[in-house]
């Protein structure tokens, strides 16, 4: 194996470990808009979710417990969520941005007496697998969430486009009043999608508090909600795409840190700005056929929906 | 049990309770949050709404506070009327004050200043909020990216543009390798309105623009024009009014309104350019907006209790143990508040049978 092989392949570890979050929390927001609810809360659930998982792990010493708590933190947000925007009709934007600033606050409330605390990152390798040059270290040396978050994306596509649950969720993101009247419950699949998607941003948040820095640092998500947010409509809501398009991210990221050593001799904030640039670069390419994203949108995406 | 009924037409009075019983919500949650955390209520309570405004200092320190969010709720006010929903004002702000800043100290020398100078840098902190409002305006406009998520970015790129020059090109050099620029010599300061406080004239700029901004929105045909294509784009078009004139206007506008926002604190509380300029004013904004019913003397109102919610977080640090970041949550407590009570708007309550 020769020498930029193998620094390679542990680029392409870090940048998969990178794009989990991100894909965890847009996996969890495509099937909220697939129903046609937009959560603009997603940064503030992460961020939440992050604090109470981190806290759930140094109190039982359970990294597992401490995902499960944060799938809880997230969706119990979500679930307040769906009581505002799907019971009470709230603007769905207003009520996510409300839920994005709520969780900012509340997480660095809670995370005060964490700052300095940190947990241990133990290191995993699938056996046998892991052994192998290149791929082993590239691919079989990654946290156990990063399968799981792969089974995920291919569990979606599956209840999606194979099940014949995944077409009334699509239904009723295209058109709630069609499923409504067809005598399905719009209200309480809403619900369900958006506590789907609240564990989900749960998930992702504990992962970065748990795995990717295992420690806790205020508004340590740092716009991956929002980001996530982005990747839902980069993906044209195909969950395929939100895989690839999560790690070109965290490739994006890994590079931001990589790049000074390789001996790019440039201010860490330049690269710092990448993400954010490449979000608005990735908007402003998708955006610009106004007709595709129209024909892939769900129809009825962040309209509320009062049944009669 | 309870129910909700649908109202024959939306109420016009609870239109402007709402905001009223979305505060006293937020307070009674306040209390509970206090009595959960096991705080005194009553005390909790007299940090956030008596201790801030017990004397002149105090009322003074709420006007330093309200300048800012004050600013930005009316541009805020404009754009979300319009429809456009720039929740990124927070970059806004910060480019208003790097690029006001910026030539604050580029003229600076120690001494000269004087009201023409202090013109010329809030200028230059007006245009910087104006170019990056523009960015998203023009991404917007040219190619329908959209406006939430391109300046909620900007937020991050323009913090991360401050925490660069702070550390390479602006830094004082005589500041023992501390993140920050040379303090502003005082000619260059915004003046105290009142001696013996550090409330500045950008309570005053904040007071007029609050005027302004109702001029523009109730008494002007381009102010009607841009309402018409937030409320109802249909009949916008037909009328002939252009939804890319009302999308430059309150883009560009709420833009320099932060960026003002932006220099003003850099020329009056802080003195200087730091790695972080503002605790959040430009998302507590949006809030501020929201409560003051996107009405800019309605906004008045509401950056004073909001700036109350910053100086009572302050407080509570050294009253009642509880760290700073109480502020945060009781913002989002408001906003919920206010969702949830403006339901009343188009519905009622009855009692199921």
């Amino acid at each position: 194996m020769d020498a930029s092989m193998s620094t390679v392949a542990p680029l392409v570890a870090a940048s998969i470990n990178a794009g989990t979050p991100l894909m965890l929390a847009a996996l969890g927001l495509l099937i909220n808009e697939k129903s046609g609810v937009v959560n603009l809360g997603a940064e503030g659930m992460m961020l939440v979710a992050a604090i109470v998982g981190f806290a759930t792990a140094v109190h039982t010493e359970s990294v597992t417990l401490g995902f499960v708590a944060a799938a809880g933190a997230g969706m119990l947000l979500a679930g307040f969520f769906a009581l505002m925007t799907v019971w009470l009709g709230t603007n769905q934007y207003a009520t996510g941005l409300a839920l994005s600033l709520f969780g900012t606050g509340a997480s660095a409330y809670i995370g005060i007496s964490y700052v300095g605390h940190s947990l241990e990152n133990p290191k995993f390798a699938v056996p046998f697998l892991s052994d192998i040059p290149f791929i082993g270290t590239a691919l079989f040396r990654q946290h156990p969430m990063v399968y799981l978050s792969l089974l995920l994306c291919g569990a979606i596509i599956w209840f999606l486009y194979r099940s014949r649950a995944g077409l009334v969720l699509r239904a009723v993101g295209e058109s709630p009043s069609s499923a409504h009247a067809l005598g399905y419950n719009v209200r309480l699949i809403r619900l369900a999608a958006l506590l789907f998607g609240g564990a989900c941003c749960g998930l992702a948040g504990a992962f970065m508090s748990l795995v990717y820095t295992p420690l806790w640092v205020e508004g340590m998500v740092a716009g991956r909600g929002w980001i996530a947010l982005a990747l839902t409509t980069f993906a044209t809501w195909r969950p395929a795409r939100v895989l690839v398009g999560a790690y070109l991210f965290g490739g994006v990221t890994i590079m931001t840190f990589h790049a000074q050593g390789l001996g790019v001799s440039i201010a860490s904030q330049w690269l710092a700005m990448l993400p954010y640039l490449a979000t608005i670069v990735v908007l402003v390419l998708i955006s610009t056929n106004a007709t595709w994203i129209k024909l892939n949108m769900p129809a009825s995406l962040g309209k509320n929906f009062h049944p009669h | 049990m309870l129910k909700l009924e649908k109202r024959p037409s939306p109420s016009a009075l609870m239109a402007w309770l709402s905001p009223v019983f979305a505060v006293l919500l937020t307070v009674v949650c306040g209390v509970i949050l206090f009595v959960a955390l096991g705080k005194n209520p009553v005390t909790g309570l007299a940090v956030f709404f008596l201790e801030p405004i017990k004397d002149l200092q105090g009322w003074s320190e709420v006007g330093v506070k309200v300048a800012p969010l004050l600013l930005i709720a009316v541009g805020l006010a404009i754009c979300f009327r319009a429809n456009v929903f720039n929740i990124g004002a927070e970059g806004q702000l910060v480019v208003g004050a790097i690029t006001g800043g910026a030539v604050g100290l580029y003229f600076d020398h120690g001494e000269g200043g004087g009201a023409l100078m202090i013109t010329l840098v809030l200028l230059a902190g007006m245009a910087g909020g104006m170019a990056w409002a523009a960015i998203t305006a023009f991404l917007r406009d040219r190619f329908n990216a959209n406006e939430i998520l391109v300046s909620l970015m900007l937020v991050y790129v323009a913090q991360l543009l401050l925490s660069l020059l702070v550390h390479g090109p602006l830094r004082d050099p005589e500041g023992f390798n501390f993140p920050q620029s040379r303090m502003l010599s005082d000619g260059f300061l915004l003046p105290n309105i009142v001696n013996g406080t550090r409330l500045h004239l950008g309570f005053v700029m904040a007071m007029v623009a609050s005027a302004l901004g109702w001029l523009f929105l109730s008494r002007s045909f381009a102010g009607y024009r841009l309402q018409v294509g937030g409320m109802a784009p249909a009949a916008a078009r037909y009328a002939g009014f252009s939804s890319r004139k009302a999308l430059w206007t309150s883009m560009l506008t709420c833009g320099a309104l932060a960026g003002v926002a932006g220099v003003a604190e850099v020329l009056g509380p802080i003195g200087q350019l730091t790695p972080s300029v503002s605790p959040g004013y430009g998302f507590a904004a949006i809030i501020v907006a929201y409560v003051g019913r996107l009405h800019p003397v309605g906004v008045v109102f509401s950056s004073f209790i909001m700036a109350l919610f910053y100086i009572g977080g302050e407080l509570s640090q050294s009253r009642l143990g509880m760290p700073n970041a109480i502020t945060g949550v009781f913002q989002g407590i408001l906003l919920f508040s206010l969702l949830a009570c403006d339901v009343l708007i188009h519905y009622q309550l009855k009692l199921r049978k």
